[in-house]
């Protein structure tokens, strides 16, 4: 109790340090960092198009910049927070960048089948065939045909005995088969496209002589990348349906197949629609079976049996590669037709993915 | 089953005979097709086996010689891709699944997946469009500064159509697929284990180093085979962006690239007549066999953890 020491000044002028905030960057730190590097990288390639008159890149330099951010946010963070949030930062920069990475082939994609696809987006592309169209003109109603009649066709094929299997493997299959036929569809999940397109090429020439092209070929090579599809997507959507569902089926004394047709699929056909509508949107685009089997043709052709068979993506293929003359003609049917397949796709994936929000069968969950 | 035990079997009815058969049918035509998928490509392709440059004008000497370099081709693209492929989708798939918000996550996810809904020959006319001529200007001046380093030994693609180019293609094609499979793997991480990383202060890089990777490490693996195997056998993309020479060289920047298997058959196919046609197929076998074996080592991998159920 001397009155000699003096009262405590230091408290009142030194604020007592936020432990919780001490030692680490301000919340907008990682903006500020990423909006300088930006600048810099800009200003270097302003420089660069200065120096040799070029136009200024904006790609480039939105791109060096974000390539600027990874190390220097490293670098402040390594100051001011220390080696192990300064490691977690630059891995939050290097998995933000990834995600970022992914979306310049898709968003740049869907800027340049729009914008080119629109060139020939016209009342004309719908409603002709290319049948003795040379240049400008013509359209791809023959390919929309084509691909709807082959793809429709794969699908009457693939649908029954997809669903028939997954039924098989789930309430039936015991045993060697079952464990055999499952592991041949995770097989056939493998097939690469081209080949699924040799393999009917080659059981249809063997029957049919060499050379033979047809629609019916096409629709086999699609339905030998479909079928495995539908399978795995509906067995995965039967394994759901609770097994107390059947047994009380059961216990009522309604017969096995009658609980199937009548208990199993109904619960989960909102999951067996979406997944068969998937895999439809997954064959529809593919180009390499199609161009070997089904081969391609200028003219409009219903028949399935007789003749070659143009598809959309087909179509896309053939008039990039064999531009006439001028090839802006070639090219801008090519995009417009890219663009009515990606539109397509899209309805498909957007129709599975609504079915299954709307008609899923309500648990309680 | 056998007649010894008292087991009480259920009453069959004809409907229950009928709807178990036809079952039963469809199960055996997965069995049936694909035993006559490897049928009629075998037959197709023995008499080319064995051919040479007097039966079949696109071989120079005999069949084994042609498909060398188209497998190299194959492989050599594949691997490029996958390369580039892995570090990405596991990026992608933490962001997904451990940084990104919870609300943004499944539709980032959905965003993800759209690019698996574009048709390969619309990448194919994008990477001829756009990536060739954007990236034509990075190799010339890779090649001027890094010239001395092998794969990027000189003289540069005019054009940019290079198989570094169709590899960056391939990549963004088999990116929604291991993406999708890695951020399953990584969903499934149990909570506890992540918790108690977090809790012992460990910050979030530290806690997916500790707890999800490893947990995670086989659906890396069985991601990048499956992926391999998709990037293995995918045509269309490689078929248009690439200019092929058929040469043998590992430079991936320059004028002369190796083939592809798939992309061989597309070019080749509908101008094929006589033995070749039978050459190509042999070729598809053997893209067949190649994949065949990396898939099953994929399924091998998944095997062995057999909770996880992510492979389709």
């Amino acid at each position: 109790m001397s009155v000699t020491t003096k009262p405590e000044p230091t408290a009142t002028a030194v604020p007592i340090e936020n432990s919780l905030t001490a030692g680490r960057l301000p919340t907008p730190a990682p903006w500020m960092i990423l909006g300088a590097a930006i600048l810099v990288a800009a200003a270097i390639f302003g420089v660069l198009a200065l120096a040799d008159g070029s136009e200024f890149n904006w790609g480039g330099a939105l791109l060096v910049g974000a390539v600027l951010y990874i190390p220097s946010i490293w670098l402040f963070s390594m100051l001011v927070e220390g080696r192990r949030r300064a490691m977690d930062r630059l891995v939050t920069a290097l998995v933000t960048g990834a995600f970022v990475l992914a979306m310049i082939p898709l968003i740049s994609l869907t800027i340049t089948v729009i914008t080119f696809g629109l060139n020939r987006f016209d009342v004309d592309f719908f409603t002709m065939s290319m049948r003795n169209v040379t240049g400008e003109g013509g359209g791809v109603l023959h390919a929309i045909v084509g691909t709807v009649l082959m793809t429709g066709t794969a699908a009457i094929i693939s649908i029954p005995i997809g669903l028939m299997t997954s039924i098989y493997l789930v309430e039936y299959g015991r045993g060697r088969l079952a464990r055999g036929i499952t592991f041949l569809v995770d097989v056939m999940t493998g097939i690469p496209s081209i080949v699924a397109g040799l393999f009917a090429y080659a059981l249809f020439s063997i029957f049919l002589g060499p050379g033979t092209r047809t629609g019916i070929a096409g629709a086999v090579a699609l339905s030998v990348l479909m079928i495995p599809v539908v399978v795995r997507s509906s067995e995965e959507m039967l394994r759901l349906v609770p097994n107390e569902l059947r047994e009380a089926a059961f216990a009522l004394g309604v017969p096995k197949w009658l609980t199937i047709v009548k208990v199993v699929l109904p619960t989960s056909i909102a999951g067996i629609t979406t997944g068969i509508m998937l895999s439809i949107s997954r064959v529809i685009g593919e180009t390499a079976p199609l161009l070997i089997a089904a081969g391609f043709t200028q003219s409009m052709n219903w028949n399935l049996f007789d003749g070659r068979m143009s598809s959309l993506p087909v179509f896309v293929y053939t008039q990039y590669a064999n531009q006439g003359n001028p090839p802006e003609a070639y090219l801008d049917r090519a995009w417009a037709a890219a663009l009515t397949l990606i539109l397509i796709v899209m309805a498909l994936n957007l129709i599975a993915r609504l079915v299954a929000k709307f008609f899923a069968p309500k648990f309680g969950r | 089953m056998s007649t010894a035990t008292t087991a009480i079997k259920a009453k069959q009815r004809p409907g229950d005979r009928v709807f178990s058969g036809s079952a039963v049918f469809a199960g055996s035509m997965i069995l049936v097709t694909l035993a006559a998928v490897a049928v009629f490509l075998i037959v197709q392709s023995l008499p080319a086996l064995i051919a040479s440059h007097e039966d079949a004008s696109i071989l120079t000497d005999n069949f084994w010689n042609y498909v060398g370099p188209l497998l190299f081709g194959t492989v050599w693209a594949a691997a490029l891709a996958l390369l580039m492929a892995i570090p990405v989708s596991i990026g992608i798939a933490l962001f997904i699944s451990h940084y990104a918000p919870r609300r943004l996550a499944s539709v980032l996810g959905y965003i993800v997946d759209l690019l698996a809904a574009v048709p390969s020959v619309v990448f194919g006319l994008w990477g001829i469009g756009v990536l060739a001529p954007a990236v034509q200007p990075v190799y010339s001046w890779l090649v001027d500064n890094f010239g001395w380093f092998p794969l990027f030994a000189g003289p540069v693609s005019g054009t940019g159509r290079t198989i570094l180019t169709a590899a960056i293609v391939l990549a963004v094609m088999v990116l929604p697929i291991m993406t999708a499979i890695c951020r399953e793997v990584f969903l499934q991480t149990p909570v506890l284990h992540e918790e108690a990383a977090l809790a012992l202060g460990a910050t979030r890089w530290e806690m997916i180093r500790t707890a999800v990777l490893p947990f995670g490490r086989s659906g890396i693996v069985s991601a990048a085979v499956l992926g391999l195997g998709r990037a293995l056998g995918e045509t269309m993309a490689v078929a248009m962006v690439l200019s092929a020479s058929g040469a043998v060289t590992f430079k991936l920047l320059t004028s002369v690239n190796p083939s592809t298997i798939a992309a061989n058959i597309a070019l080749t196919f509908p101008e094929a007549y006589g033995m070749n046609v039978n050459v190509l197929i042999a070729t598809g076998l053997i893209l067949f066999i190649v994949t065949f074996v990396v898939n099953a080592i994929a399924r091998w991998i998944v095997s062995r953890r057999k909770e996880f159920s992510g492979a389709n």
